[in-house]
Parts: C-alpha cells; sequence; structure tokens
C-alpha cells in the first residue's frame, strides 16, 4: 500500500523545520562574524581618525639672547606651556644656524602640545583650569585650532605623542619587506618548480613535501628564534635592521610561497607540457616558457598575500630586535629599523593616554595597505584569469 | 589444446618476415623510416606491448587501429619517447630510426622529438598568439633567427596545414580563440613547422566534427608527401580513406600489419576480421 501525499508531506514538514531551523542559525553565525567586524571597524575608525589630526596654535616667536640657550624664552610665558616641547627644542638650533634671526620676531602655527590636543578632542587631558581659559581664549580668536596632521606621516616615534609619526615604521616595513621578497620569492619559486616539475616523485621528495606543509604551520615566534641563532649569533647580521627582520620573515613566507606556487603550476594543464615536450622543448624550456608564465597570476596571489601576512607579523621580529623605540628613518638595509605592527605594538604599551588615537592610526594605516595588497592580489588573479 | 595453439591457428602470418605487412601496396614508398623489433613495454607490472614488430615506410600514411586498450596511443609514444615523462613505464627492443635506436643512452630525447613530431587527441596550442604557436619551436632550435625568415616560415607552415587563409589577417591573436578544427591544423602547423621526417598523429580528429574531420583527412593526404605519418584512430573508415598501411592491434600485440586495402577487403586473420566487420571493439 503506497502512501498518500498527505502522509508524506506530513513526515517532511518535521525534516522542513528542521532544515530551515539549521538555514537561520548558519545565518545567524555570519551575521554575528559580520557584526563584530562592523563594530572593530567602527571602533578603530573612531579611536583613529582623531590621530589624522593635530592642534596646533599660532605664536609669536621671538629670536631674543635668552632663546639662544633656552628655547622657551622665546615665547610669551602664557601661551609656552601649550607648546610641544619638541618644536621649543629646536629654537636655539635654529638661530645657531642661521644667526640673521636673532633679534627678529615671527609669527607662525606651530605643534601644540598633546594636552591641549586632547582637550581640543573632548578626550581627557591634565590642562589647568586657567591653561583651559587661555586655550579657549586662542580658539576664539582662531589661533587654535586641529589641523590635518602632516607629522604623524612625515616622522619617526617619539616620546611625545603629538610629535610622533609613523614614518620611521613605514620606512622599516619597505625595506624590510624588499628583503624578504628578494629572498622568499626567488628560493620559493625554484623550489617548488623543482619538486613539481623535476623531482622524481620517491621518499626524499615526500618528505620534504611533508616538512614544507609542516613548516607553514610553525607558530612564528619560533622562526624569530631560528633568525637569532643563525642570522645574528652566527652570521653576524647586524641586529634590529630590516635585514635579519627581513630573512627572518623570509623563512616564515617560505612555505606559503611554495605552496602557492606549487598549487599553480599543477593547475596548469598537462596538455600544455605534452605540447611543448612535442615540439622538443627541453624540460627546462617547458617550465620556462610555457608553464611558469602561465603559473604566474597565482604565483603572484599566493606571494602577495604570503608578503601581506609577514607585513602583519610581529612576534618573529621581537626576537630579532625589530620592536624597539627608532624615532629616525632607516636609510640603509642594515640600521637599526621598526616596522608598522612593532610601531603599533610599542605605541599600545605607552602610558600617555595620548598615545591611544596613535595606535589606533597606526593600525588603520596597516590595515589600509593590507587590503591594498589583498585587493591586488584578487584583481591579479581575476584579469590574468585564463581559460583551456 | 592450449590457447597457443588455438591463437596461431587463427593467425595465418606464419612464413612471411617479422615487421613487414602481408601484402605490399604497390603504390607506396617502400623506403624504411621505423623499424621496430621485440618492443616489449610495461607500465609498472603489467605489459602493454608485447613483442612488437613493424616497418613504417617513409611518406605514407601508416594506421594504427584496435579496441580501446589495446596499445596503440602507448607504442606511437615510444616513437617519440613521449612515455618517458611517465616513471612507471620500463622499455625493452628495438625502435630505430635512420639507423639509430632511438632509445639508447647517446640518443637525446629533444634531437629525436625536433625529426618526429607529434599532434594529440585535443588540440592544444599554446595559449600565446597563432604566430607564436608556430614561430615557437623553429627559433627554438635555432632554424631561424631573423623575423623575416621566421614570418617565412609561419606561413609556409600554415599553408601546408591548409590554415593560412583563414588566419592571415589575425596572427597575432591567440591560438586557443580558433575552432577545434582550426586548432588541430595550428597544431599540425606547429609540429611541420620544424620541417620532421616524422608526424605521430594520436586520434587527431575524435575531437573534432565531421566537417573539420574531413579536412583534417584531406590534408593528411597532402602532407604525407613531406612527412611520415602515423596516426591512431578510433574510425575504422578513416583508416580506410587515408591509410597506405594499417596495423591492427589487440591486447597489446599487432595482430596484423597490412596493405590497407587488402586489409579491409580481405584480413589476413580471424581477429582483424571480425574487428573491421564490427563484431568487437
Amino acid at each position: 500500500m503506497s502512501q498518500s501525499f498527505d502522509e508524506i508531506s506530513a513526515q517532511l514538514r518535521r525534516r522542513h523545520r528542521k532544515s530551515a531551523r539549521l538555514k537561520w542559525i548558519s545565518m545567524g553565525a555570519l551575521g554575528l562574524a559580520g557584526l563584530f567586524l562592523v563594530l572593530f571597524f567602527a571602533d578603530m575608525l573612531g579611536k583613529g581618525m582623531p590621530a589624522f589630526q593635530q592642534a596646533q596654535v599660532q605664536v609669536e616667536i621671538d629670536y631674543n639672547e635668552d632663546a639662544q640657550r633656552m628655547g622657551r624664552a622665546a615665547l610669551d610665558p602664557e601661551v609656552s606651556r601649550l607648546v610641544s616641547r619638541t618644536f621649543e627644542r629646536l629654537i636655539p638650533g635654529q638661530i645657531r644656524d642661521n644667526p640673521e634671526l636673532l633679534g627678529t620676531t615671527e609669527t607662525r602655527w606651530v605643534l601644540a602640545d598633546s594636552q591641549v590636543d586632547q582637550y581640543l578632542k573632548g578626550h581627557r587631558h591634565k590642562l589647568s583650569e586657567s591653561q583651559k581659559a587661555t586655550v579657549d581664549a586662542l580658539v576664539e580668536q582662531g589661533r587654535a585650532e586641529l589641523k590635518f596632521n602632516t607629522t604623524f606621516f612625515t616622522t619617526g616615534d617619539s616620546k611625545m605623542p603629538e610629535a610622533s609619526g609613523i614614518l620611521s615604521a613605514a620606512v622599516g616595513t619597505v625595506l624590510t619587506m624588499l628583503v624578504t621578497l628578494a629572498i622568499a620569492f626567488p628560493i620559493g619559486v625554484m623550489t617548488a618548480v623543482y619538486l613539481e616539475e623535476f623531482a622524481p616523485d620517491n621518499r626524499l621528495t615526500q618528505i620534504i613535501e611533508i616538512n614544507i606543509n609542516n613548516l607553514a604551520a610553525i607558530p612564528s615566534i619560533l622562526f624569530g628564534l631560528l633568525g637569532l641563532a643563525i642570522f645574528i649569533n652566527f652570521f653576524g647580521v647586524p641586529r634590529s635592521s630590516p635585514l635579519v627582520g627581513g630573512m627572518t620573515l623570509a623563512l616564515m613566507t617560505l612555505p606559503v610561497i611554495i605552496i602557492a606556487t606549487r598549487t599553480a603550476l599543477r593547475s596548469v594543464p598537462d596538455s600544455i607540457r605534452h605540447a611543448a615536450f612535442g615540439v622538443g622543448c627541453s624540460q627546462w624550456q617547458v617550465v620556462r616558457d610555457h608553464v611558469l608564465p602561465l603559473a604566474m597570476p597565482g604565483i603572484m596571489t599566493g606571494s602577495i598575500i604570503g608578503l601581506a601576512q609577514a607585513m602583519g607579523e610581529t612576534a618573529p621580529l621581537i626576537i630579532v630586535g625589530m620592536v624597539a623605540f627608532i624615532p629616525d628613518v632607516s636609510a640603509s638595509f642594515a640600521e637599526a629599523a621598526t616596522v608598522l605592527p612593532a610601531q603599533v605594538f610599542t605605541w599600545a604599551g605607552e602610558p600617555d593616554k595620548a598615545f591611544v588615537e596613535k595606535t589606533a592610526g597606526g593600525i588603520l594605516v596597516l590595515l589600509a595597505i593590507l587590503i591594498f595588497l589583498n585587493a591586488s592580489a584578487v584583481i591579479l588573479r581575476k584579469k590574468f584569469e585564463r581559460r583551456w | 589444446m592450449n590457447i597457443q595453439v588455438a591463437e596461431r591457428s587463427i593467425t595465418p602470418m606464419t612464413g612471411h618476415t617479422a615487421g613487414e605487412p602481408v601484402t605490399r601496396n604497390e603504390d607506396a614508398n617502400h623506403e624504411l623510416s621505423i623499424r621496430v623489433r621485440g618492443l616489449d613495454l610495461w607500465y609498472g607490472t603489467t605489459q602493454a606491448l608485447k613483442s612488437l614488430d613493424i616497418d613504417v615506410y617513409q611518406k605514407n600514411v601508416t594506421a594504427l587501429i584496435g579496441p580501446s586498450g589495446c596499445g596503440k596511443s602507448t607504442f606511437l609514444r615510444c616513437l617519440n619517447r613521449m612515455n618517458d615523462l611517465i616513471p612507471s613505464v620500463r622499455i625493452k627492443g628495438l625502435v630505430e630510426m635512420d639507423g639509430r635506436d632511438v632509445n639508447e643512452a647517446k640518443m637525446d630525447e629533444v634531437a629525436l622529438r625536433r625529426r618526429v613530431g607529434m599532434v594529440f587527441q585535443k588540440p592544444n596550442p599554446f595559449p600565446k598568439s597563432i604566430y607564436e604557436n608556430v614561430a615557437y619551436a623553429p627559433r627554438m632550435h635555432d632554424l631561424v633567427s631573423r623575423k623575416a625568415d621566421s614570418d617565412e616560415l609561419v606561413e609556409r607552415a600554415l599553408r601546408d596545414a591548409g590554415l593560412w587563409e583563414e588566419v592571415k589577417d589575425k596572427l597575432q591573436e591567440p591560438g586557443t580563440s580558433l575552432s577545434g578544427g582550426q586548432q588541430q591544423r595550428l597544431c599540425i602547423a606547429r609540429a611541420i613547422a620544424v620541417r620532421p621526417d616524422v608526424i605521430l598523429m594520436d586520434e587527431p580528429t575524435s575531437a573534432l566534427d565531421p566537417i573539420s574531420t574531413a579536412t583534417i583527412e584531406d590534408l593528411m593526404d597532402k602532407l604525407k608527401q613531406q612527412f611520415t605519418i602515423i596516426t591512431v584512430t578510433h574510425n575504422m573508415q578513416q583508416a580506410a580513406r587515408v591509410a597506405d598501411y594499417t596495423a591492427f592491434f589487440h591486447l597489446g600485440e599487432i595482430v596484423e600489419y597490412n596493405d590497407t586495402k587488402t586489409m579491409f577487403s580481405n584480413p589476413a586473420t580471424k581477429k582483424a576480421e571480425d574487428y573491421i566487420t564490427g563484431r568487437y571493439g
């Protein structure tokens, strides 16, 4: 006796309800993840955007005799406390370099003290009542306001929040990534080419393969230890330098590039290899002229993602001394330098509240670069995608 | 009565020299191109080719027919050592071309493939321009160095492959933009661009429509004036139409090698007759 549609539907109702429930749960999970992402970005932007503005005050600078020794003497005592000490410190030097300044006066917009900045932004500050009144009066006269913070992008780290910037870390990141790319890209690609196109499939290559895959899963701080032991202690590469940092990160990026390259090589159809062998290509000509060009988009995508991963890495750099206070922009691969995430880490540890927005601002810059890199990886892949 | 004896009883090929066709095609050229003697091939422990003997003559079309898995493609790949790419393959026996054993240690497989070109089952042009598809190999083998020579060679190869009129105005477009039949003719142009002696074709029309197939068959007929063509085919009519000689493969053996007309009208073996008349395969 067969069942009627109504009987079957009655049984099915429970199954349909169950699948509907699971659908809602999975959508809820996605929604929650999305919500956290929105919260994260909102918080980051809310805390970080103020870092791109900085308070400045218009002051009258009087290059007098006393200012030759103590810069503060050049300013009206009432506003001198409201001006960044980094600016005051520069005055004696300016007079020494340019004696004609002595006896003249000048009206200029200068960097305000971080407390004024925090007060104007409505954050917690340590200004006294009278100082607050002075600042209010200056604002009233249009002689104190928040302006775009060029300092943040043109200077290195500083102990004074108003004068600290990300340039030295950004330059350090660029130098470090150049070293990483120069080492990891050729070695990674050639390793993958050998394993995929030349190596016989035997015990040894299988062991190498397994170890490369395992290498990708090793905690990154261990690479830092390796860098310390081998590059610094054994080879004597300068500590804290982009050279040693880049080499350490290259170790970390190698397995990512190798795995991505092998996948890209494997996705090149064998018919292309056969065609190339068929016209009398040597093994290397097959790889160089036919397989590598077709695999290149995949290799580039994998390498960019590996590089982006290395760029966000801090842990291994702690061990090789790159997480440090570096006020000066390093000019060579051998000088001490720091990188963007390390700079964020350093600022996050500062007790001064004014560094909070610097931390968030640094993260925003880092995020922007990483999003740019990942987007370019996606665009590369889309652009060069081929059909056979 | 054991099986071996039974096999012999339906194979009245005894008495003629190993490797030679049972009946000669009097119109054909009989200069030797490739001589194969006692060729065995194993994939791992499975023997795929069993003691093959065959003489292939120059400037003929020789068709290899037989049911799937009988070893005809495997045999074809022995002639330009494409089987070297498969690690588990082991080969014994003689494949002789121009007085040299192609499997000897001194023989460079690149040199061999320069003289023995190949066209594959599925058209596989390089994902480069039409021009580059043809010009690549001659340039790589240092046959041409100047641009003008290269242009001339590309035109000649494309004309020989019957493709020139269709592509002369779009030589810089990708080879993969052509239709399937055009792609296969581009692959033929690519193979003949280095002026090989022999062209191996592994079911060159099985992925094509009937009209493209007819075009390629006509082309094979023209090309055999310049090249020795060995083609694998599943299509019996095709073998009958284009081949001067036909070898029938079964379970890794050459059961019968004969003049094509005789093979299709009056086969010497029962197995070949059964296969040709469609009783199996």
